[in-house]
């Protein structure tokens, strides 16, 4: 089965990256956007009783840092 | 113990690209002993001062430091410190020491999004860790940083408690790169783990620009030597 996890900066921490691309964006014309926050996607394959289980702790214990991220995910089946 | 030799371990990761002037400088500038620990082992070698150097472990891929802290070394690093061994993180090791835990708090993107690679000035906020002895609290030293992943952020009752604390132990002048409080280096709440974004080992002889950090590997071998 195949796993989707996006892990994101948590609203209150600055995003210094998706503060240039919204600027570089307003320059570009695009003035209509008002925020941009970027993230990371994973795509895990992974063969197991209970992925729900693995890929939770997968994503808090390595893919995210929980001082400044949060995450999701969701399995494709 | 009188005069004999402390011996420094400095850590290797895949990636890391400072190990070897921090071992020229602990060896023929500090006069201390010094063996490398390969970050696939557990055995500190009796080492009683850990450094993790800068480099680029495990080419920061996910986050910097991230990778690293799983390495079985860093089981060893961590039981170290927890028995009161004092562990030093420059630059990319800080970034390891605060994935770990070890440190409070996370690095970001610097808010410029450039990488860094310049003398900064710093002032010496608390004098009295194993690191900081031979410094005096208020004096202005300076040391070069090379990052990009230097913004210090913790959360606001993180960053509270450890102002609060005094755990503190260097802040840049000007601040280059976004770090809440200008926050450059901290150390723990036991006072044996410290971990600073700029470079000591490249400031510790008069012909690189500056010597001022040669003060903190001397600091640690004698508070060791007096321990």
């Amino acid at each position: 089965m195949k796993a989707k996890i996006e892990v994101f900066l948590k609203p209150e921490v600055l995003d210094p990256q998706g503060e240039t691309i919204k600027r570089a964006l307003h320059t570009l014309g695009y003035e209509t956007v008002k925020e941009v926050r970027q993230g990371k996607v994973f795509y895990i394959d992974l063969e197991d009783e209970n992925p729900e289980k693995v890929i939770e702790e997968i994503a808090r214990k390595v893919l995210s840092n929980p001082v400044i991220e949060d995450f999701r995910w969701e399995i494709e089946k | 113990m009188g005069n004999r030799k402390v011996r420094f371990g400095v850590v290797v990761f895949p990636g890391t690209n400072c190990d070897r002037d921090t071992y020229h400088v602990i060896q023929d500038v500090a006069g201390e002993e010094v063996v490398y620990l390969w970050h696939g082992e557990r055995d500190l070698k009796g080492s009683r001062v850990v450094v993790l150097p800068g480099g680029f472990s495990y080419g920061d891929y996910l986050r910097s430091g991230a990778i690293a802290r799983f390495s079985p070394i860093m089981e060893a690093v961590r039981e170290f410190a927890e028995e009161g061994g004092l562990v030093l993180g420059i630059c990319n090791g800080f970034q390891i020491l605060l994935e770990a835990g070890l440190l409070p708090g996370a690095m970001l993107r610097n808010r410029g999004l450039r990488f860094i690679c310049r003398f900064e000035d710093l002032v010496v906020e608390n004098d009295e860790t194993p690191f900081t002895l031979l410094y005096q609290r208020g004096e202005r030293i300076r040391m070069p940083i090379a990052h990009i992943d230097g913004n210090y952020f913790a959360e606001p009752r993180a960053l509270a408690e450890l102002e609060g604390r005094r755990g503190v132990v260097f802040r840049y002048l000007k601040n280059p790169n976004g770090s809440l409080n200008d926050i450059a280096g901290i150390i723990n709440p036991r006072g044996n783990v410290m971990g600073l974004m700029p470079h000591p080992e490249r400031a510790s002889e008069a012909e690189l620009g500056s010597t001022d950090g040669l003060r903190m590997f001397l600091s640690a071998a004698r508070y060791v030597r007096e321990s």
